[in-house]
């Protein structure tokens, strides 16, 4: 934890300095007759950031912090482990969208998370799988007219058979 | 007097077969729009704007009025069960709310954001109906730099509620006021901040953006990681006895955070571009502070409910008051009311109390019946939304992943800002374990479009005189009740210090 508090100031104040930086790309001081400039806001609020991540270094330079005098690893093997299987199962979750469409991704994350994580039956795992998306599209685009991603032209059939249900 | 016989008249306008029927279904959509993540009461206003041109103007709007009040309870629904705000309204309801439910208390949570979203509409009602083109005349006084005052109370106010490390806290806010500055500069219409040249910050980041990857994502995982995938689900109990004696204590223990919510919601609502954010932000830091068990805040307290709870029903009831006297919507959901206005031929402004005075007091007449309708149909609905907590959290974890992402994509309808969100959610869950308080950055995101273009039109009129702030009647005491609360937590840190050393 030691070790990681201070990783995390100093990178969190290497995104402060660089969004100082881009905040450079508008004037930052007083423009007489137009008052601040674009950048003033972003850039002064940087500066803020990036001093309080010297504070942060200075408190655990001090040991003043729990996690500065904290000797324990960030997380042990199996921590990783499950924050690794879940948030890769979203990433993986999300990449999909683009390929399959929003409702073919939930449907297979939700089979990944039910079965392979959750340890649930296939029975309530396809049950639960099948009927949220199709729930979701009746939500989303027939009472929300809320269009979500439909994937790539291979998915269009599914929609084209969803659609002559709503209209 | 004559008010009253006007209000009994808009009481009996709002109950006619009609009206009470489109009030009941409003709510009901409402309620349920509001409860899902991403999606608010601008949502369902502006998808249901059509519809009304199948009935008179006065039902119309007592339609659309209907739905934003069923949103605004609604919102309190996710912060509770799912611990994701749906709206930047309830934020703050999921500091205590959130608490509660994993106490296996989330009926308690849910009766007294009921109950304090009924007395805050009805209270504001009241103030409605009383002082209407007064309180006009009093927000039209309210210039940016009394709007940036009030920006800075609001900030004010929630400096103690990231803990006790400051330099974390004031991370935490700058961070999301600069996110907040991303995509174009309002002012000028120049790009800003398109970071590593990416196409997709043009568009700005939005709150739902920052708050379902926190809240949806990263608190998530941390839950997950904390718990070691072995969570108890919280098993709320639900039956009729435990509802009554759920609702005797959230009026015992939430009657002044209730009050403090109504009271400073409306005002707060009332002013332009404030509107219900920083009302429910306000209403929950002064529970807070004026609280005798603040260490509660945070933990669970049904205060730390009603307060914010109250405040976003009251505010919205306020903030209907610019647009029907003086023609200036105080938030999104009132910008589209005030078009369909406009689409029926109605012109607001101070004239309109005069002129289609049976329109403006049936409205208000519904606001009675709306409240009264909303707190009845969100409590029936509540062992629904206690029974999706008793799920076992393998099968609602991947649920909250699912409405976050599909949430996201509907507020945001942009493949980029979906990236964002498990970005942010990834960040949140390693800055959560370091302690940084998260909360903050996510209200600052929401009122950063309103600090820093009234911050910068000041500073304009002012020639660059920061002396601006402490020179008009209004903005120098809210300014100077600012800086107090803003110094408050270092000096209590000092005395602290000093009283380690002493002994």
């Amino acid at each position: 934890m030691r070790q990681g508090e201070i990783s995390l100031a100093g990178l969190l104040a290497l995104f402060s300095l660089y969004l100082m930086y881009k905040s450079t790309e508008l004037p930052i001081g007083y423009i007489s007759g137009q008052g601040p400039g674009g950048g003033f806001w972003p850039f002064w609020l940087s500066l803020g950031m990036l001093l309080s991540c010297v504070t942060i270094a200075y408190n655990w330079w001090r040991g003043r912090s729990p996690a500065a005098v904290s000797q324990e690893p960030l997380m042990d093997a199996f921590g990783w482990r499950t924050v690794a299987l879940v948030g890769g199962g979203v990433v993986a979750f999300v990449a999909l969208i683009p390929i399959i469409s929003m409702y073919g991704a939930i449907c297979l994350f939700m089979i990944y998370y039910l079965h392979f994580l959750g340890r649930h039956s296939w029975l309530l795992t396809l049950t639960i799988a099948i009927v949220l998306p199709v729930a979701l599209f009746f939500f989303f685009e027939g009472a929300m007219y809320i269009s979500m991603p439909q994937g790539l032209p291979f998915t269009q059939p599914f929609f084209d058979m969803m659609y002559d249900i709503i209209y | 007097m004559e008010v009253f016989s006007l209000i009994a008249d808009g009481v009996l306008t709002a109950v006619q077969p009609v009206n009470l029927l489109l009030i009941v279904i409003g709510v009901t959509v409402g309620l349920f729009i509001g409860a899902m993540p991403g999606l608010g009461s601008v949502n369902g206003v502006a998808i249901l704007l059509p519809v009304t041109f199948l009935v008179p103007p006065t039902g119309a709007i007592i339609f659309l009025a209907a739905i934003y009040y069923g949103a605004m309870y609604g919102g309190a629904i996710s912060s509770v069960a799912l611990g994701i705000p749906g709206a930047s309204t309830a934020v703050a309801t999921t500091f205590d709310g959130r608490p509660l439910a994993l106490q296996g208390r989330a009926s308690l949570a849910l009766v007294t954001a009921a109950l304090a979203s009924f007395v805050g509409g009805t209270v504001a009602t009241v103030f409605f109906s009383l002082f209407a083109p007064l309180l006009a005349d009093v927000a039209l006084s309210f210039g940016p730099p009394e709007i940036f005052a009030l920006m800075l109370l609001a900030f004010a106010t929630f400096v103690g509620l990231g803990g006790d490390d400051i330099s974390k806290t004031i991370f935490s806010i700058c961070f999301g006021l600069v996110l907040a500055a991303v995509g174009f500069d309002t002012i000028s219409g120049e790009p800003r901040l398109v970071l590593f040249d990416i196409q997709g910050f043009l568009r700005g980041i939005g709150f739902i953006v920052l708050a379902i990857g926190v809240y949806g994502i990263g608190e998530m995982l941390w839950t997950i990681e904390q718990t070691r995938g072995e969570v108890t689900t919280t098993n709320p109990k639900m039956t009729a006895k435990g509802l009554a004696s759920d609702t005797k204590e959230a009026v015992h223990r939430g009657w002044k955070g209730t009050w403090i919510g109504s009271i400073l919601g409306f005002f707060v609502g009332v002013l332009p571009a404030a509107g219900a954010t920083p009302g429910s932000l306000m209403a929950y830091g002064v529970a807070k502070m004026t609280s005798r068990t603040p260490e509660e805040f945070g933990r669970g307290s049904p205060d730390g409910v009603a307060a914010p709870e109250a405040a976003n029903n009251s505010a919205s009831t306020g903030s209907m008051l610019p647009m029907l006297t003086l023609g200036i919507p105080g938030s999104p959901t009132t910008a589209i009311l005030l078009g369909g206005m406009v689409m029926w031929g109605l012109t607001p402004g101070p004239r309109l109390f005069i002129d289609e005075s049976e329109f403006v007091w049936g409205l208000i007449g519904s606001f009675y019946i709306s409240n009264l309708v909303a707190v009845l149909i969100n409590l029936a609905f509540i062992p629904l939304f206690i029974w999706m907590l008793r799920m076992p959290f393998t099968i609602l974890a991947p649920l909250i992943f699912v409405l976050s992402i599909v949430g996201g994509f509907a507020a945001s309808r942009s493949m980029h800002d979906l990236w964002l969100i498990v970005i942010f959610g990834i960040a949140a869950f390693f800055m959560r374990k370091f302690d940084y308080p998260l909360a903050p950055a996510v209200l600052a995101i929401v009122l950063g479009p309103i600090a820093e273009p009234t911050l910068r039109q000041s500073l304009l009129l002012s020639s660059g005189d920061p002396m601006i702030f402490f020179t008009r009647p209004i903005a120098a005491p809210i300014m100077v009740i600012a800086i107090v609360l803003i110094l408050l937590p270092a000096v209590k840190l000092l005395r602290r210090k000093r009283h380690m050393a002493e002994g």
